[in-house]
């Protein structure tokens, strides 16, 4: 702590005072995650005779090994997998050809589509759920991997950001490539696209977590269990929760699904904290 | 953005020289396949929808048929609904105990968290990590919290030998419940807009208040609030939008109950249309969720825009 409020004698107390605040705060953000990991590791029946066992051994990987032989869950992170992974692919190309389109090229109408598309920002999943929901019935979308893709490729947050990201690259660059008799396509994909990794990384990983998160369009379109995300199937395995059954077992697919995304949140932090503000701001 | 490429376009031909470039700035047709295949996907998942939903709540419609022209028949029969009243209300209650706490502890933590120490960037990672994980988490977590006998909050309740309130069960707690779980879940957000809005302030101010002797409470009010009002202002609007599409935490928390006190807008559109199929009157729901987001969203844009005209 070599803050330079410190240095004043002061601000010492109340310094003291809102450490103390912190980490009182700090406490409620992780006491309950822990809580979850301890009941994860204890015997189902000995939790029921005494809760704070949970402070003290023995402690078992038994509601692990369940969950993972609970062969559900793992046709469900691939079902996760196979839906964000294919809607972020297709958000970041459909987004940088966009982009590149409205940010450098010009056709006509282009200024009033962009006003519609950043329109499009505004526009709640909620106002247009239930039509989509029944035009995906006409066609016979629901529960196909296609059906829970495709409503994520209308966001026009991903234009949006690689509109602004296309127009702070100097013109200079593509004119220079146009003097050597390069194609717009050539220019966008040789020349621009190399320069724009790091809002590919934003996008890509913004996508990505919306999509893994997303909860209410998997419901309504993926009633077969085989095609539960992991959000929806975590969420209809917990029925039984009130009889307080099988607790540890729950908490262990808690952490089982948490777990990664936590680590990927670590690492790719930066782009995280990045992605997320800028979607809110815009 | 747009004035200057109108100023390029406009001037690039009186330079006349440059004939190549003058051909490029063109609108041309071609141009279009670009943003072809993404208007593709915008126009038929998102405006024909829109206007779908518009055209489904003026209907009796169900899964797979438009039905009869009902006219504003829809909407008179949600305003007759109690339970739909019901929803408004809960969600402008749950949108008022959760934003303005939001806000407030977000810049309570963004004040404490700006510095350039190892232990901030901890704790940032700390306050932030939990907007990562999905609704479904989050719930389960938090049932698990508040559940009788083995939650954490009746084990720390029991070592003072007092019960615990019952947040999930109890009419007058649960929405509170569901509140704290939220402000647990969202906490990440409005702490990073205020660290970023935060770190635009220039030092120099904070120096030249140094030498003036000022202290902190004076620093804060007359420098460091003023600076970030306009972004106390967007917090507060996001967190309205986001929070009025509560849903998931209810459903899985409490299902709505009890007694519908805990079930908000989405929660009655999710009912009416996916449970109880009644597509219209639940369409005729969702538009007026939409006009209310669309009042919160021009304000964003209103406080947004002014940013130039300040700068």
């Amino acid at each position: 702590m070599s803050a330079p409020a410190t240095s004043i004698k002061g601000r010492a107390f109340g310094d003291r005072v809102l450490l103390a605040l912190v980490i009182l705060l700090s406490i409620i953000m992780i006491a309950p995650v822990l809580w979850v990991i301890g009941l994860s590791l204890k015997e189902n029946a000995e939790l029921m005779a005494n809760p704070n066992s949970v402070f003290h051994a023995p402690y078992t990987l038994k509601n692990y090994i369940n969950t993972i032989g609970t062969s559900s869950v793992f046709r469900w992170v691939l079902n996760s997998i196979v839906v964000s992974g294919g809607l972020t692919l297709a958000t970041l190309i459909l987004s940088s050809l966009a982009g590149y389109g409205f940010a450098r090229l010009n056709f006509p109408g282009r200024n009033i589509l962009f006003v519609i598309v950043l329109f499009g920002l505004a526009v709640p999943e909620q106002a247009v759920l239930v039509a989509r929901h029944q035009i995906f019935s006409m066609l016979k979308f629901h529960n196909t991997y296609h059906g829970l893709i495709l409503p994520g490729l209308s966001a026009s947050f991903g234009v949006f950001l690689m509109t602004q990201y296309f127009r702070a690259i100097p013109k200079e660059l593509d004119e220079a490539a146009m003097l050597d008799n390069a194609g717009r396509f050539k220019i966008f994909w040789k020349v621009l696209l190399p320069l724009t990794v790091p809002a590919q990384a934003t996008l890509g990983i913004f996508t990505f977590l919306g999509a893994w998160n997303d909860y209410f369009w998997p419901l309504i379109s993926a009633t077969k269990k085989d095609m539960f995300t992991l959000t929806v199937g975590m969420a209809s395995t917990q029925t039984n929760f009130a009889q307080s059954e099988g607790i540890g077992f729950l908490m262990a697919q808690a952490v089982f699904a948490g777990a990664p995304i936590l680590i990927i949140y670590l690492f790719f932090q930066k782009y995280i904290v990045t992605a997320v503000s800028g979607a809110a701001v815009r | 953005m747009a004035d200057q490429l109108t100023i390029r376009e406009t001037a690039a031909p009186a330079v006349g020289v440059r004939v190549p470039s003058a051909n490029i700035y063109a609108p041309q047709w071609r141009n279009f396949v670009f943003v072809a295949p993404f208007l593709f996907f915008f126009t038929t998942l998102l405006i024909f929808p829109l206007f779908w939903g518009m055209w489904l709540s003026v209907h009796k419609a169900d899964t797979f048929s438009t039905g009869r022209f009902v006219g504003l028949d829809n909407y008179v029969r949600l305003f007759h609904d109690k339970v739909f009243l019901q929803s408004v209300w809960n969600t402008f209650y749950f949108v008022l105990l959760t934003v303005p706490t939001l806000a407030l502890i977000g810049l309570f933590l963004a004040l404490c968290l700006n510095r350039r120490t190892r232990t901030a960037a901890v704790l940032r990672t700390l306050f932030f990590s939990s907007s990562v994980l999905s609704v479904t988490i989050v719930t389960l977590i938090w049932r698990i919290v508040y559940i009788p006998n083995v939650g954490l909050l009746s084990t720390i309740y029991g070592w003072f030998g007092a019960t615990a309130p019952a947040f999930i069960s109890d009419p007058s707690l649960a929405m509170i419940g569901i509140a704290i779980a939220t402000i647990w879940w969202c906490i990440g957000l409005p702490m990073m807009l205020f660290l970023s809005a935060l770190q635009q302030i220039p030092q120099d101010i904070y120096e030249a208040a140094a030498l003036d002797n000022a202290n902190r409470w004076q620093t804060l009010r007359s420098i460091t609030l003023p600076s970030i009002k306009r972004t106390f202002i967007l917090v507060i609007i996001i967190q309205i939008v986001l929070q009025f599409q509560l849903f998931g935490q209810a459903w899985l928390m409490t299902r709505g109950g009890p007694n519908n006190l805990t079930k908000p807008i989405v929660l009655y559109i999710y009912d009416t249309a996916f449970r109880r199929w009644d597509l219209g009157m639940g369409a005729a729901a969702s538009e007026m969720l939409f006009v209310l987001i669309l009042i919160a969203a021009m304000a964003q844009y209103l406080v947004t825009r002014n940013k130039g005209d300040q700068a």
